[in-house]
């Protein structure tokens, strides 16, 4: 296991095995990390900056777009803060780790790019007011007083670079119970919440050339302390946008026994509502082999209290992203009760 | 007997040859892993021609998109030894230098929080030495051996330079459409990654040094195998008539020699394998330590065989056979089948072959003497090494002769007479034997005089360039701030501060040190070239003083300029010998460095006090500050630390001179063993004239011990000559400087008297054989036919 | 008697069997005599030429050489004696390479302190190598080569000349040369010649001739 590898893994899963450390109340874990609690009120612009005294941490954008060549394309740009210690540090002595990756998927090529940095230098950040998120020159940036609702976006790698206007057309959305997001029966949580409803607009430059796109983008922002049980092997998150205009947020936390899922409905007004655990059915159709392993290709979700019945399928099925941490992550389309597309990300298929 | 010379002769050849070869190796091996390890030769570099780069210039590199990654490098001591600690960003850096995960328990937390790790090779620090580290230490086979590796924070901390970047590594992979680095950092040089690393860039010269060795050794053994095949040969002559009078083609008898000749070949091959490991592993724990010490190379002292290894030794070793059997065998070709005894020679023949291989001898020293002026470098330096002593052992035979001839007019008496000229007449036979005793016997003079002239000029200039009497390095500036106020107040005579920056100069790295105006330095400061009042020039800060590596690399001497940094020039007031080290160096007054660097540490300090008092001083030191003993060194402690170095960089050159004087001495018995058939003609009629068998046998004695003496006569302008060309020529393309040369002359006596033992020792069994011979035997030489 | 052989017996170990080269032999020879010696191959000629000069010890009998006992004699005394009263020549082998024609006439003389340069000059006429002095051996004919071996022994004004097929190597010319030249110098200098030979007509030229047979002399 190389040191990126490592570094990834231990960014990703945080599997300390410190299954007794989500007490409600104590408002801390045994290493002195903030652990959520239900009932806190998120406060913005506040919390779209980072949080170091939580462990973990994501700024998750996802967008699925078409060209003015008509092909369908799909978008990633994330950043992701570890905490090796619940302080910010100053320069090098930071415990602060920060981690980009970023794609851009074709209906046949698969590009990625991933960024390692320390916080405390000034490699990588986010501010919250004006907002800005960045790793090296990839940035996620706001305009003066608008909170995330208008950002620029950008990212590049050897064979790519995309450069994104992002226009909110709807208000946030709180997951779990306003924003308290339980991701196992023994009660780790998260605080997330998510603007799901981005108009966007820009071009990507790919290796045959520019083309412009516009599209629907998706971001989710997420901290926790410990959001994984010892037992749970990986997740299967859905973010399906509808042309309804409803959306969907749905994730499975796999486990030796049934598993956890959680999801949100938004309709097209923004107005959101949380179903917790059993109400939202995933399961696989088809596995395909993908970078020798076997993962689910197309999937069959349901949320029968919405009516939903889908039939989830990969735009690409080799959006590997073959990075320190190796996962699956990229534009699907929906078709069933519902048609749309939106964005899958799979984790733990080994 | 011959069969066990053969063997033993090739084994000797091809031992050494593949001992030195096991070390090349080796330590070639541990160089490419080394910068493999760094990145040397796989990444450019950025770095700063006026000091360190500051952690905000990386970032701004950074958010441009450029992929780099920071290195802060510096000294530090542990366990009482020092050591280059090179500080990585180990979230960007592009190899690893944490062992395999399942390994160590390390953490990401163990290693980007305090107090951190450090990263090492097990053979750099040992086990028990990890105990008294400041830092907790994971071994990693992943870490180039001699250094220590760190993340850029706990480097930082360690080294006490936070927030400076000494050099950033360029990373292979880049993202598209990047605005070029001249634009993002322009103040900043790029060089491009290097075809041949440092490391083996700087220790060539010793490796050559090796291989010229291990070539010398395995020549040296070639004539003793060539002197074995053609005795054994000589002896089947009878056979070989025989067999073709008896209708078998030549072709298969020669075919069948060959075979036997090749068998014989890989038995010893085989033998010299094992003695070529057996030595080399012997000398390889010193090797390894003269590399580290003196180049900071890490090369392991274990050694790891490679396959080609055994090719090469076994290869050395047919090859050698073959050549030296070819000449045997062309011999064997054109025996005819009935034969009359052959006329013995007067040496006239051989006169006109003597005077032809002179000839090609001085062809070949004029080219060795042209090369420096054609090429220049250091592989001039040993072309023209080689000339010189391969042009000397050809004209050997000549020069021999000539001195035997002008001893030979002046002999009195009928045996002299004999005495001289038949030693004359015997030179064909022997000239390769005393060509292989000339080579060594020169290398032992040129190699000893370098090493005890390098002894004597570097005990000096220790003498000199340590002239404090104590030596203090502080854990911080902070602390070494209170020492030094401390010590100024009144506890010691003088403070030196001792600081420094990182530069480059004439195009490479180098140290720039600023000093206090002192009699310390005026007194004692070993300058080889001056302009008038230098010291006043550097205390003003009009004059700089550059080292003798800089001054002879670019060209530099005092009244020139030189810019020391970007858009900074001084001129040079003062040219310093600075040996044991290979980088550059200079020396400005310390408010100047201080007003041109930010950040220089000031840590380290040298304490003028009167001798008697240092002792105390030191235990106040230690006492009061709570300092670890290794900050605090004495003169003498230093001094001897140094020599120890340089003591251990000769310990295998010294070996090997005894290995090759050994082995030439053995050539010598080959050749009169091989020569005593043919011998046994000659001797005989005289003792039908009348002399002894005994006297016989003590002239034969004399004739190798003057023939060993007279070669080792002609040793020595040779070996001084060599000593020269080390001194002048070699060192100061390796090392950039030039040391005077001492003359040693009770070594060189020593050295002609072992030579006069050698000629005894090889002539005493062929003595002892005859002194025994049955007349019976001696008489068959006038009845046989043969 | 400048030379008494008495019942001189020498056996060398040939394979497993002892065979007697020489079994009792006797022979006298009286100052300035020649003697020819002559014998089937390998009937022991030249053994006895060899232990006559001392080269050689025998096993029993006594060889005395101006009545003085040789078995006594130690090596060095044995040496002396082949730099004194006793000179050889043999078929072959008899110059040393690496010196001159005129070093090499020298050369025996000058080993037994008994050097006259002016008759080393006589000799070289004698010999008709004037002009030939400072050419080494192997750049002379096999006649020339044995005239300075005869000249060699000469110069050292022995007693006693042994010569073991001196002309073997000759041609009949050359051969006839040679000889004439060493009894002329032999019997200019009053010294006795003993020459092992094979050819009856060398051994006629002698004042008297003997056959050794079966290791006895007849």
């Amino acid at each position: 296991m190389n040191a990126r590898v490592w570094i990834g893994f231990w960014m990703l899963l945080q599997t300390t095995p410190l299954a007794a450390q989500g007490f409600a109340g104590l408002g801390a874990d045994a290493d002195g990390f903030a652990i959520p609690h239900p009932g806190a009120v998120l406060e913005f612009p506040a919390d779209h900056g980072a949080h170091p005294d939580y462990r973990i941490e994501w700024w998750y954008l996802t967008a699925t777009l078409k060209g003015d060549d008509g092909d369908p394309y799909g978008v990633q740009w994330t950043l992701f803060r570890s905490a090796l210690r619940p302080d910010d540090g100053t320069g090098w002595q930071t415990p602060q780790l920060w981690m980009g990756h970023a794609a851009v998927t074709t209906r046949d090529q698969h590009h990625v790019a991933e960024r390692l940095a320390r916080g405390g230098i000034g490699q990588a950040g986010v501010t919250a007011s004006p907002f800005a998120a960045w790793i090296d020159d990839w940035e996620m940036k706001a305009h003066p007083d608008t909170g995330i609702s208008e950002l620029t976006l950008s990212a590049r790698g050897e064979t790519f670079r995309y450069e994104l206007a992002l226009s909110a057309k709807g208000p946030l959305v709180l997951h779990g119970d306003q924003g308290y997001s339980v991701k196992s029966a023994d009660g780790q949580a998260s605080y997330y919440y998510s603007q799901p409803a981005y108009d966007v607009s820009g071009t990507l430059f790919l290796p045959d050339g520019p083309v412009e796109v516009t599209g629907q983008g998706w971001l989710d922002r997420e901290w926790s302390t410990q959001p994984l049980s010892p037992d749970q092997t990986g997740w299967d998150w859905f973010s399906l946008s509808f042309d309804s205009g409803a959306r969907m947020m749905g994730f499975q936390l796999r486990d030796s026994g049934a598993g956890y899922t959680s999801a949100t409905w938004i309709g097209p007004d923004g107005q959101s509502q949380s179903f917790s655990d059993g109400a939202l059915d995933v399961r696989p159709l088809k596995t395909e082999r993908v970078s020798g392993r076997d993962i689910p290709m197309r999937w069959r979700v349901s949320l029968p209290d919405q009516g939903l019945d889908v039939e989830v399928a990969a735009l690409n099925l080799n959006s590997w992203m073959d990075t320190s941490f190796p996962y699956w992550e990229g534009p699907v389309t929906i078709s069933g009760s519902h048609s749309g597309q939106g964005y899958l990300e799979m984790t733990g298929y080994d | 007997m011959q069969l066990a010379t053969l063997v033993l002769g090739l084994a000797l050849a091809t031992g050494l040859w593949s001992a030195v070869q096991a070390i090349n190796t080796q330590a070639r091996e541990n160089y490419a892993e080394a910068a493999e390890r760094l990145g040397i030769n796989r990444f450019a570099t950025l770095s700063s021609p006026s000091g360190p780069i500051a952690v905000d210039t990386y970032v701004r590199i950074r958010r441009a998109g450029w992929q780099v990654s920071p290195v802060l490098e510096g000294r530090i001591g542990l366990a009482g030894r020092s050591f280059t600690l090179l500080g990585v960003d180990v979230l960007t850096y592009p190899m690893e230098i944490a062992p395999q995960a399942d390994e160590a328990d390390v953490s990401p937390a163990d290693v980007l929080t305090a107090p951190g790790r450090l990263f090492a090779h097990p053979d750099t620090i040992r086990n028990t030495e990890q105990a008294a580290l400041p830092v907790p230490l994971v071994t990693s086979d992943r870490v180039p051996r001699g250094i220590v590796m760190t993340d850029i924070g706990t480097a930082e901390r360690l080294l006490d330079r936070p927030g400076q970047i000494s050099r950033m590594l360029v990373l292979a992979s880049q993202p598209r459409d990047l605005p070029p680095l001249s634009d993002i950092v322009p103040t900043l040089k790029l060089t491009a990654p290097r075809a041949g690393d440092d490391l083996s860039r700087l220790t060539d010269s010793f490796h050559l040094n090796l291989t010229a060795f291990g070539l010398l050794s395995f020549a040296v053994g070639l004539f003793i195998v060539h002197g074995t095949a053609g005795l054994a040969f000589e002896q089947r002559r009878g056979m070989v008539r025989t067999l073709r009078a008896l209708g078998v083609p030549l072709g298969l008898v020669m075919r069948l020699l060959m075979v036997e000749l090749g068998i014989l070949a890989l038995v010893a091959g085989g033998l010299g394998l094992v003695l070529g490991y057996v030595v080399a592993a012997a000398l390889l724990p010193d090797v390894a330590a003269t590399l580290r010490g003196l180049y900071g190379a890490p090369v392991s002292g274990s050694l790891r065989l490679q396959p080609e290894w055994f090719a090469s030794g076994i290869g050395m070793s047919l090859a050698g056979a073959l050549a030296a059997g070819t000449h045997a065998l062309w011999q064997v070709r054109r025996l005819p089948i009935l034969t009359a005894p052959g006329q013995h020679s007067s040496g006239l023949a051989s006169e006109t072959a003597f005077r032809r291989q002179a000839q090609a001898g001085v062809a070949m020293m004029l080219f060795g003497l042209s090369c420096p002026w054609l090429l220049g470098g250091l592989v001039s330096g040993f072309v023209l090494l080689a000339g010189l002593m391969l042009g000397a052992a050809l004209m050997l035979p000549l020069a021999l002769s000539r001195v035997l001839s002008l001893i030979e007019n002046r002999a009195q008496g009928a045996l002299a007479e004999w005495f001289w000229a038949d030693l004359r007449s015997q030179l064909p036979g022997l000239s390769l034997a005393l060509m292989a005793l000339l080579l060594a016997l020169a290398t032992n003079i040129g190699v000893g005089t370098m090493v005890s002239s390098f002894r004597l000029t570097f005990g000096g200039w220790l003498d000199q360039r340590l002239a404090s009497e104590l030596y203090i390095t502080a854990r911080s500036n902070e602390e070494g701030r209170r020492i030094e106020s401390w010590l100024s107040d009144g506890q010691a005579d003088a403070v030196l501060p001792i600081r420094h920056a990182e530069t480059w100069i004439v195009n490479q790295p180098a140290r720039i040190y600023g000093i206090v105006d002192h009699a310390t330095y005026r007194d004692n400061w070993p300058l080889i070239a001056s302009l008038p009042s230098v010291w006043d020039r550097v205390a003003d800060g009009t004059g700089i003083l550059i080292n003798e590596q800089l001054a002879r690399r670019g060209d530099l001497w005092p009244g020139d300029s030189v810019t020391p940094a970007a858009g900074w020039t001084m001129t040079i007031a003062g040219v310093y010998s600075d040996y044991g080290n290979p980088d550059g160096q200079a020396i400005v007054s310390l408010p100047l460095l201080l007003s041109r660097f930010d950040g220089v540490p000031a840590r380290q300090f040298g304490v003028r006090i009167s001798p008697d008092r240092a002792p105390m001083l030191k235990d106040a030191l230690l006492r009061n500050f709570d300092l670890p003993a290794s900050a605090i060194a004495n003169q003498a402690e230093i001094k001897d630390r140094s020599i120890a170095v340089f003591e251990k960089t000769f310990v295998v050159t010294g070996a090997l001179n005894v290995l090759t004087l050994g082995v030439a001495s053995f050539a010598i018995l080959t050749s009169l063993l091989t020569l005593w058939t043919m011998r046994l003609p000659q001797l005989a009629p005289l003792w039908a004239l009348g002399l002894t068998r005994r006297k016989l046998a003590r002239l034969e004695l004399l004739r190798s011990v003057v023939l060993a003496g007279v070669t080792g006569l002609l040793a020595l302008p040779l070996g001084l000559a060599l000593a020269w060309v080390l001194l002048a020529v070699i060192n100061v393309e390796s090392f950039g400087w030039r040391l005077p040369m001492h003359l040693f002359p009770l070594d060189w006596l020593r050295l002609w008297l072992l030579a006069l033992c050698a000629g005894a020792i090889a002539a005493a069994l062929p003595a002892r054989r005859l002194n025994r011979m049955p007349p019976s035997a001696l008489l068959k030489v006038f009845a046989d036919e043969r | 008697m400048l030379l008494d052989v008495q019942n001189v017996t020498k056996t060398y170990p040939v394979a497993d069997s002892t065979r007697p080269v020489l079994d009792g032999a006797c022979l006298t020879l009286g100052a300035g005599e020649t003697l020819a010696l002559t014998g089937e191959s390998g009937s022991g000629k030249s053994t006895l030429l060899h232990l006559v000069s001392a080269l050689d010890g025998f096993d029993s009998g006594e060889i005395l050489l101006d009545g003085m006992a040789m078995s006594p004699l130690s090596d060095v005394q044995k040496a002396a004696l082949r730099r004194g009263p006793v000179a050889l020549v043999f078929q072959q082998l008899n110059l040393i390479p690496s010196l001159t024609v005129l070093q090499n006439l020298a050369f025996h003389a000058r080993l037994g302190g008994r050097e006259d340069p002016r008759q080393i000059a006589g000799l070289v006429d004698r010999l008709g190598l004037a002009g030939l002095e400072n050419r080494y051996p192997e750049q002379l004919s096999g006649g020339q080569q044995q005239r300075v071996a005869i000249g060699r022994a000469i110069a050292l004004r022995p007693r006693l000349l042994l010569a073991d097929e001196p002309t073997g190597n000759l041609d009949e010319t050359t051969s006839d040369a040679v000889l004439d030249l060493m009894l002329d110098l032999v019997r200019g200098a009053g010294t006795a010649l003993f020459l092992v030979t094979h050819s009856p007509r060398i051994a006629a030229r002698m004042d008297r001739h003997l056959v050794l047979k079966n290791g006895r002399i007849t």
